[in-house]
């Protein structure tokens, strides 16, 4: 990637840049256009899963960092969200039946007489936002910093992380007065006045949603091209190598399982957005695995991949459990364990293989005969 | 006799214990700068070992190891190398899926924190740097290549070149001449001779013909315990040497 910038049929823009054109004009034009607004927000919703699938790529990818708990991660960012919508929705007048007029009717339902203290600071929208993305990063750090620093790695670490996740859903429906509970934080209406729930706002929060994916891959892209991202790789290869040669491994891996917690929430935000609730069913085991599916299919090492990966399996799911709603679970196992046994780079490994060099020789013809046996460009090296 | 702080390393009853089991037992050896000093012995010796406690990777049980009279055995890894320890492993430990360049520039000794490294820069200082050594590896030509695709005398002599550039003060060497052909020894010790200037070197080599080569002074290791120790000459022709290792 540094060191190949290729060009391209699209001039001299290298061939991340061109794959991520490519998909910004799928996102914000083609799709708009051939989609109705019920539809497209079904895409806007898959794509808030994206978030996550690119985080992955980074942390399971690139540093072989495998965490099966990202689903606490969207989950948080989706409810600090929600809490300040849901503060919005429950103004003393739209709650005035309440036994307690001015606190969110599940509260009610549950006899609190008050606002808890945390619930407080999520009246203001700027400490909400932050929250989205400083809560879930701040959790990853201190995980990390408790796994990292202890060495724990591999599988025990897949493990610990869903473990996790499993304890944070329990807490979320145990805690039913505070939380929404089983049910979550529903019935969202405004942002700060704008009502959301309108097919103008889905279309707007659409094209937020987008942009704001296309900037997160490109951050994601500035930093697997920096040094950083080569020690990610480094270290997922030959980790003591890369503490032998002066780095403090633990804080290279506390700060990628941040940056992918992060990218995580902001896509649990967006959920909860565009689908106008956030519950505990986005949190736990199952939704966390099924976004590491995404990424596997997709491509785990190709931030692209795991982007078109995340629309495709939910494409697939959407239109399975539409007509034959029991088969999904099975057809998700068969999904992953095809991807695992069959093409572990996933759909991007299989564009890298037979895809890509037939278009580089296709558009390199003209200028100079193809150089047989050229070593084929390292499918992590790419971002399509 | 030098006082023992004069010296570079310093390695003073230094034991180690796996489950009751004396890998390195109460061993004391000192390297002085600008010195190849050579550690062989048998398999299981605990050869290896030694180099695990100086760089951290393991923890001693007992003992002391002063690195320009700073206390190793109390420092974290990375401290140790940026206190200008470097070390090569005996399976050679380079990062496959990069090219070259890449296995040399992040052994270059900048940027090696998490925002220095994502501000890192790569100017004209790491080029040449990076060119240097590899000329000196003799993998010049090899810059761009991933490292997977090397020959298996090439990826020790990067991992010499990964130390290299990290300019230890010393640099110790696990069996870098396993493995490798007749005319790539000659090449590595020829290599070895020429990076010893302003720095000490730690090897361990079963290799014998290539020890006489380059050693300066050798250790014998046996059972965790020195058995013999001075010049090579000398450790060839103690009887207890013959019998435990070289006679067969
Ligand atoms: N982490 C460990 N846990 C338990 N035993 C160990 C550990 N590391 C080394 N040993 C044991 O310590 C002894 C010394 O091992 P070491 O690898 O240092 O030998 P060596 O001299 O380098 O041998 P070789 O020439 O085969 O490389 C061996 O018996 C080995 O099994
Ligand atoms: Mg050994």
């Amino acid at each position: 990637m540094t060191r190949t910038p290729q060009t391209s049929f699209l001039g001299r823009i290298d061939g991340d840049i061109a794959g991520i054109l490519l998909l910004a004009a799928l996102l914000i034009v083609i799709l708009p256009l051939g989609l109705d607004i019920f539809r497209l927000n079904m895409v806007g919703k898959y794509l808030t899963y994206a978030f996550v699938a690119l985080g992955l790529v980074l942390c399971w990818g690139s540093a072989g960092i495998l965490s099966l708990g990202q689903g606490i991660f969207f989950g948080i960012g989706g409810y600090c969200m929600a809490m300040f919508l849901k503060l919005e929705a429950s103004s003393p007048e739209a709650t005035k039946i309440q036994s307690t007029p001015g606190i969110p009717d599940f509260m009610d339902w549950n006899q609190l007489k008050e606002l808890p203290w945390f619930w407080e600071p999520f009246h203001s929208l700027t400490f909400a936002t932050v929250a989205v993305v400083a809560v879930p990063a701040l959790l990853a750090f201190i995980v990390g910093l408790a796994m990292f620093k202890r060495r724990v790695g591999g599988v025990y670490f897949a493990i610990i992380t869903q473990a996790f996740a499993a304890i944070l859903t329990i807490l979320i429906v145990g805690q039913q007065g505070y939380t929404g509970g089983i049910n979550g934080i529903t019935d969202l209406r405004t942002l700060k006045g704008w009502d959301i729930r309108t097919d103008e706002a889905k279309l707007v929060l659409y094209f937020v949603n987008a942009a704001l994916l296309i900037g997160c891959i490109l951050l994601c892209l500035y930093v697997r091209r920096s040094k950083l991202g080569r020690i990610l790789v480094a270290l997922r290869d030959k980790e003591d190598r890369v503490r032998f040669s002066g780095y403090d491994v633990a804080s290279f891996k506390i700060f990628v399982f941040c940056f992918a917690a992060a990218l995580s929430a902001v896509g649990g935000a967006m959920f909860t957005l565009q689908v106008g609730f956030m519950s505990p069913s986005f949190v736990g085991i199952v939704p966390s695995i099924e976004m590491v599916i995404y990424c596997a299919v997709g491509g785990r090492l190709s931030l692209l991949g795991a982007v078109y990966g995340t629309l495709l399996v939910n494409w697939a799911k959407t239109m399975l459990s539409e007509s034959f709603p029991e088969l999904w679970l099975f057809a998700m196992g068969a999904l992953f364990i095809g991807v695992v046994m069959v093409f572990p780079n996933g759909l991007a490994g299989l564009y890298q293989q037979f895809i890509a060099p037939k278009l580089r020789r296709l558009t390199t013809r003209r200028t100079d005969a193809p150089v047989a046996g050229a070593p084929i460009i390292p499918p992590h090296t790419a971002a399509d | 006799m030098v006082n023992p702080t004069d010296y570079l390393l310093a390695v003073e009853g230094l034991t180690v214990s796996f489950d009751g089991f004396k890998a390195v037992n109460d061993l004391s050896f000192y390297v002085d700068s600008n010195e190849i000093h050579v550690i062989i012995g048998p398999n299981g010796a605990g050869k290896t070992t030694v180099l695990d406690l100086i760089c951290g990777r393991t923890k001693a049980s007992g003992g002391s190891i002063k690195f320009r009279n700073r206390e190793l055995t109390a420092m974290k890894e990375h401290q140790i190398v940026k206190a200008g320890v470097g070390r090569k492993f005996q399976n050679p430990s380079i990062y496959d899926d990069l090219t070259v360049f890449e296995n040399l520039e992040i052994s270059y000794p900048r940027g090696r924190t998490v925002f220095g490294a994502l501000a890192f820069k790569r100017d004209a200082a790491v080029r040449e740097r990076v060119a240097e050594i590899a000329e000196m590896i003799f993998l010049a030509d090899h810059l761009d290549q991933r490292a997977e695709y090397l020959s298996h005398g090439q990826k020790q002599w990067l991992e010499i070149g990964m130390l290299l550039i990290q300019d230890p003060e010393l640099l110790m060497l696990d069996e870098p001449v396993a493995g490798m052909s007749v005319n790539e020894r000659k090449k590595t010790a020829e290599l070895l001779n020429r990076i010893i200037r302003n720095r000490s070197v730690l090897v361990i080599e079963h290799d014998m013909k290539f020890v006489e080569d380059i050693a300066h002074r050798v250790t014998v290791l046996h059972q965790g315990k020195i058995l013999s120790e001075g010049s090579m000459e000398r450790v060839k022709n103690d009887p207890k040497v013959v019998e435990v290792y070289l006679g067969h």
